[in-house]
């Protein structure tokens, strides 16, 4: 039986140094870098495989496969491109082990390069982040005095160069097509598919794509093995992975456990919904895939087990919303932040989450009607599937599993001619 | 009006630096929006031409690119660039309130400095810290759990000079120029400062701990070694 938490990439982090080339190497670490590159790098793509990880950015594509994908003895540069771009509204996981130990995600990128062949790794962290930007540098600087990055790494003939690349500001980067874009340079925009990035990806050569969570997970499975990792989680939904809480509960905060938990159980350790209130809403993995009730405290946190519960595990980014929160109030704000987001290339979601701005305003103010509930769900019909990229797709889900499960609320607005909540009462000061 | 001769050739020095970081020049342009918004504080339309003359591009082209991300000013913000974060989870914890009180206490708009250069405000969107919400970034460091009562002291000191100090990051807050410069690519002395975590960060390590929580060992066979020798050493 595996224990309700499991920390592994979280283990050091209460040691000061954990952050440093000496912190991580006395926790164990740059023990895998040494046992990959004795290994053929088809041999490393099988153990990542067979480990089951899958893909920590939300979408939970097979990491060893999407690896498996790159050609092979195609004569030309390969890429791994780090998607450290995080946004997505919850989502706090990336940047503290970044912080932490920035060394796990550089010793995981030169194994992922080894495996699938590529020569430049490209960590595309968000601007918006200093310190974790000086941490990355530093860490990468070390391990290129330790010969863990550079030319013939470890006396192994493997090149590998890491590149830090912070962003400049815009969400849409984290959709991997407009990751490359930025990387060249250019506006953000998401490319179509295909081609995939696997065949052509920045400058149009095969690049490989993974988020910082999965990268991160590499060294663990490759030192202790592809069994030990799928010895944690569920059947489909392997190993695993960090929980972040936040919002309404009594001690938010990183929780790294199996995959399967339950938000009852985060809960119970996080010390519950903060005193004298209930649950009334919240997210599993950020604000792009559908708000859950206290309905569905018991849903296994795995990938299969919240789809069959109507939303999507996602980044495991848990917001807590208790019933002081106006859920017209929430979907408008992130509803907002979709357009401010949208990077206006296809016309659905330019358009459509401009409008929805309007039509949730409205109805936020009392002045809307229980047509506009209708309109909005029929805008979301028109983005969901039709945007060039997954941002379309993720503005509609606060709309349309508020609407599913707050409707009545949502005409209160209107019997009342206002919003009946007091935003006082949701603040983390307030005393009430 | 181009650059001066001096200012030009001190940034052809970091541009080089910059550039030969990349298999693909292009892929310079982002650091460099970046290193010429650290020479001017802002990307003026000198800083603009710069950047299209170094990477054989037009003036156009880079605009584009420049208008695109919300990093980067086209007009000067304060010394101290303060951001609240807005999206809705920091919002409903107060982060609304917290920018609705700076902006009436300072006086100004968003992206607009006070009239002593010091501080700006904007909102910001998700900035990756919601467990430590309401949060507020100044020159992209974390402050965190913030009150309207800590955000206004926050800018006193910072109009005041005083030292701030953020709560999981450097000693020394960096001023907004100086902080463009390490995102272009230049680190100052500070990485190693600060904590490596905060307390939410390890809260789930912390219970971890209490109760003798820990990943499964490594292999069964080396469980069972380890078993085997413990053992051994128990009186029988």
């Amino acid at each position: 039986m595996t224990d309700t938490l499991t920390p592994v990439l979280t283990a050091h982090w209460d040691e000061p140094d954990a952050f440093t080339l000496d912190g991580y190497r006395r926790g164990g670490g740059w023990q895998a870098l040494p046992k990959a590159l004795a290994m053929h790098p088809d041999e490393v793509i099988a153990v990542v495989k067979s480990s089951g990880l899958r893909g920590r950015g939300g979408a939970g594509f097979p990491t060893g496969v999407k690896w498996s994908l790159m050609p092979q003895g195609d004569g030309k540069p390969h890429y791994l491109a780090v998607n450290a771009d995080e946004s997505e509204p919850g989502t706090c996981k990336d940047v503290p082990i970044m912080m932490a130990n920035p060394h796990v995600l550089i010793e995981g990128s030169a194994i992922a390069a080894y495996a699938v062949r590529a020569s430049h790794v490209f960590i595309y962290v968000r601007g918006e982040v200093l310190h974790v930007v000086r941490r990355l540098r530093h860490a990468v600087q070390e391990a290129y005095e330790a010969g863990y990055l550079g030319r013939d790494v470890l006396g192994s003939g493997f090149d590998v160069e890491v590149i830090v690349h912070p962003g400049a500001g815009a969400y849409i980067c984290g959709e991997e097509t407009a990751m490359l874009d930025s990387l060249e340079g250019r506006r953000g925009l998401p490319r179509n598919k295909p081609p995939f990035p696997a065949q052509a990806g920045v400058y149009s050569l095969p690049t490989n794509v993974n988020n910082v969570e999965s990268i991160a997970s590499v060294p663990s499975i490759i030192v202790n093995g592809a069994d030990w990792f799928a010895g944690m989680g569920t059947e489909k939904s392997k190993g695993y992975g960090l929980f972040s809480l936040s919002g309404h509960v009594a001690n938010p905060g990183q929780f790294e456990a199996p995959l399967g938990i339950t938000l009852r159980e985060l809960l119970d350790l996080a010390g519950g919904v903060r005193a004298g209130h209930r649950l009334k809403f919240w997210t599993p993995g950020g604000s792009s895939v559908p708000m859950l009730t206290d309905a569905h405290l018991d849903v296994p946190l795995d990938f299969e087990s919240v789809l069959t519960a109507g939303s999507q595990l996602g980044t495991r980014a848990l917001q807590i919303f208790d019933e002081t929160t106006c859920v017209v109030r929430a979907v408008l704000r992130w509803t907002e932040f979709y357009q401010h987001e949208s990077c206006g290339k296809c016309t659905p979601c330019r358009e459509g989450t401009f409008w929805m701005v309007r039509v949730l305003d409205r109805l936020e103010h009392g002045n809307g009607t229980e047509e506009d509930l209708d309109k909005l769900l029929d805008i979301c019909d028109n983005i969901l599937g039709r945007a060039f990229c997954a941002l379309g797709d993720g503005a509609t889900s606060p709309v349309t599993s508020g609407i599913q499960y707050f409707r009545d609320e949502f005409m209160q607005h209107q019997k009342e001619g206002g919003c009946p909540f007091d935003p006082e009462a949701s603040t983390a000061w307030s005393t009430s | 009006m181009p650059f001066p001769e001096e200012v030009r050739s001190r940034l052809d020095a970091d541009a080089t630096q910059i550039i030969g970081r990349y298999p693909g020049s292009r892929s310079a342009l982002l650091p460099l929006l970046h290193l010429v918004q650290a020479e001017q504080g802002y990307v003026s339309a000198d800083g603009i031409e710069y950047c299209a003359a170094k990477l054989g591009l037009t003036e156009t082209e880079v605009t584009g690119v420049v208008t695109f991300y919300t990093m980067y000013k086209r007009h000067p913000v304060g010394e101290y660039h303060v951001g609240v974060c807005t999206n809705t989870l920091c919002a409903v914890m107060g982060g609304d309130h917290i920018l609705a009180d700076l902006h009436s206490y300072l006086g100004v708009g968003d992206d607009e400095p006070t009239p002593d250069g010091a501080v700006s405000i904007e909102h910001v969107e998700c900035n990756a810290a919601c467990d430590y919400a309401p949060v507020v970034m100044v020159n992209w460091e974390f402050f965190d759990n913030m009150t309207p009562a800590s955000a206004r002291e926050l800018t006193d000191d910072l109009r005041a000079g005083n030292r701030v100090t953020p709560t999981r990051g450097p000693g020394r807050l960096c001023t907004w120029r100086e902080a463009s410069r390490i995102l272009a690519g230049f680190n100052d002395d500070q990485a190693t400062d600060g904590p490596a975590a905060g307390p939410a960060s390890l809260l789930g390590l912390r219970i971890a701990r209490e109760h003798g929580w820990t990943a499964p060992e490594r292999a069964p066979a080396g469980r069972r070694a380890a078993n085997e020798s413990n053992e051994s050493k128990e009186p029988r």
